[in-house]
């Protein structure tokens, strides 16, 4: 749906920004720019709505040279959002989420519905409605942000580093809302970041740029598999780069199959002579059908022993788990960043299938430094 | 006090027709300057490097003595209220047009620039974009002018312009204190009145979001 054809940028002073892009985008595609500050990947998504004008070449959407049309409409019909988030601050938010509607002389009615209906996309609840920016943090504003980008249901939407300037555990759960969001939309993606996982989670295909060219253009795994040169493989990154090893691609390949479960029928004594048997300090809560149920550990046994008796009294609940054919950088990442101490797997329905603790993790690091096929489990 | 009184008893009417006369010379000197300044300014900030040029050029006429422009347009348009009006519109300018300039090139540019990438024309950018953002500079711009307009008017009397000027000059002329103080305390009373009438006026045009950000910063 939108296609580079030897596209080229000079500024003035010489400055060659772009230097013969040739590239073409799919429609539902999620294209991430990526490359060092200076490398033009700015330059490059700013021309697709002629806020930068090419010196050279052409570009297309759904096969309509942009350069033929008024920068205003074309502008009217793609979606932008930057890092700044750029909400108008005098503006209510579901002034600031329809505005583009208003420009396209919707009736303010249908203006007022649709602003609603763009709110529920993102968990929001409508008294956000007639809130202003300010009143929000970082993260719901630029959530607002992206559904101004929505709101006149535009096909193709380009984005500046979108999520660079929130904290990071904001950052992770609006990169995952959005890749949601994306797929159930099916919205043509261009998005600039320079962080590379932030490439890795979300992009279909990710475009590494260097000095205005483009280096390689390929799939995540792809491109953490071969490397195109040296400069890629700089750029991703080592720890990556061993992350991507072919043979550990699922969770369920490294794994620990038989996690130490408990009923919740079982009593408090039952469970503390468990633990001690098997030296651990964590029970996992399965009912009947190995279905999940929570977890128990030491403390919550201490604390609690003295009034309850059984484990499903005194159970928690709220856990966190990852399903088997998720992949092992995503759960890595998961584990280190939240600082977690093991995590459950499950299956589609919610039997717990394993566990995936830091010791799994420090074996799959050693098997990569020193080289060995066969993952080995701990037992 | 007896001769301020006897000095109403004899004059009240005309004392308010003068004051309305200054009034009405200083507002629509204001007004004109209102309608030239707000746009050249905007227009300015698409040319940030004529810009300096043109506010220097005004800076400088800014300086000249009022009454050398109020005798520099005699010649030109003669005498009356018209001449009069226009010579204070000149000096109505500078504090909107700096005011306007700054007030829209101070926008913040992520903003400018999410307008533009949403696809605004130049002027849905004004209308929604800078006007809003900047009204409070710009009032405030306004607000300046038109209480100097008001202690300027005065000088309109001195080219047939009329307003309380006349009782000014007339007082200074005849030696009669009376007078003066005629003249001077409407002067100072209106351009007191409009400094604070001015003031609510610039609460309520600023939107009511960048009040609510005002306060909680
Ligand atoms: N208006 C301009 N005039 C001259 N040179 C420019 C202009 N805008 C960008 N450049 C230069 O063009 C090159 C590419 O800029 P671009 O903003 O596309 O890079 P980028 O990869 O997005 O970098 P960053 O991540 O730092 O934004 C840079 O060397 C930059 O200095």
């Amino acid at each position: 749906m939108l296609k580079f054809d030897h596209v080229s940028k000079i500024y003035k002073g010489g400055k060659r920004a772009v230097d013969d892009l040739n590239l073409e985008i799919a429609k539902g595609e999620f294209i991430c720019f990526i490359g060092p500050s200076g490398c033009g990947k700015t330059t490059t998504m700013k021309m697709i709505n002629r806020l930068i004008e090419p010196t050279n070449g052409s570009i297309y959407i759904n096969g309509e040279n942009i350069m033929e049309k008024d920068p205003v409409q074309l502008r009217r019909k793609i979606g932008y959002v930057i890092q700044q988030i750029g909400l108008f601050p005098h503006m209510t938010i579901q002034e600031n989420i329809s505005l583009v509607l208003k420009l396209l002389k919707w009736p303010e009615e249908k203006r007022h519905a649709r602003a609603r209906e763009l709110l529920t996309l993102v968990d929001m609840t409508p008294d956000y409605l007639e809130k202003y920016p300010h009143e929000l943090s970082g993260g719901q504003q630029q959530r607002i942000g992206v559904l101004r980008a929505l709101a006149a249901d535009q096909p193709l939407i380009l984005m500046d580093e979108p999520f660079g300037a929130l904290d990071p555990i904001t950052r992770d759960s609006l990169q995952e809302e959005f890749k949601k969001l994306q797929k159930k939309l099916d919205k043509t993606i261009v998005f600039v970041t320079h962080d590379m996982d932030e490439a890795i989670k979300l992009a279909d295909r990710i475009v590494i740029m260097r000095d205005g060219q483009l280096v390689q253009c390929d799939s995540p795994d792809e491109i953490l598999r071969n490397p195109a040169n040296e400069f890629v493989e700089e750029f991703i990154g080592k720890d990556r780069l061993l992350q991507a090893r072919p043979n550990i691609q699922t969770v369920e390949q490294i794994m620990n199959p038989k996690p130490i479960t408990i009923t919740g029928e079982r009593t408090l004594s039952e469970a503390i002579q468990l633990m001690k048997q098997q030296r651990v300090d964590t029970l996992l809560v399965v009912d009947e059908a190995g279905v999940l149920q929570g977890f128990i550990d030491v403390e919550i046994i201490d604390q609690k022993r003295k009034k309850e008796n059984l484990v499903k009294d005194v159970v928690e609940t709220t856990i966190f788990t990852v399903e088997k054919d998720t992949l092992v950088r995503d759960t890595v990442r998961k584990i280190l960043k939240r600082g977690m101490k093991y995590v459950p797997v499950v299956d589609q329905r919610h039997h717990l299938v394993g566990i995936v603790t830091r010791a799994s993790l420090v074996d799959i690091v050693y098997d990569s430094i020193w080289g060995e096929d066969e993952v080995t489990n701990i037992g | 006090m007896d001769t301020v009184l006897q000095f109403f008893s004899t004059n009240g009417d005309e004392m308010l027709y003068k004051t309305w006369e200054h009034l009405y010379i200083s507002l629509i000197a204001a007004i004109l300057g209102i309608l030239i300044a707000v746009p050249l300014g905007i227009a300015l900030t698409r040319f940030p490097k004529g810009a300096g040029f043109v506010m220097g050029v005004l800076g400088v006429i800014q300086t000249f003595p009022s009454f050398a422009i109020l005798a520099f347009f005699i010649p030109l348009l003669g005498v009356g209220k018209t001449p009069a009006i226009i010579a204070l519109f000149f000096y109505s300018v500078l504090p909107i047009l700096r005011n306007t300039y700054t007030g829209v090139s101070g926008i913040q540019k992520s903003l400018i620039e999410s307008g533009r990438g949403m696809g605004m024309t130049g002027w849905e950018r004004i209308r929604y974009v800078e006007v809003p953002l900047a009204i409070p500079v710009i009032m405030a711009g306004i607000r300046l002018s038109i209480v100097y307009l008001i202690g300027w008017a005065t000088l309109a009397s001195f080219i047939g312009g009329g307003g309380l000027g006349d009782y000014i000059f007339s007082g200074l002329n005849l030696y009669q204190p009376e007078f003066i103080i005629a003249g001077a305390v409407p002067v100072t009373v209106l351009a007191l009145l409009t400094d604070l009438l001015l003031g609510k006026v610039e609460g309520w045009v600023t939107p009511k979001g960048m009040k609510k950000m005002r306060e909680a910063a």
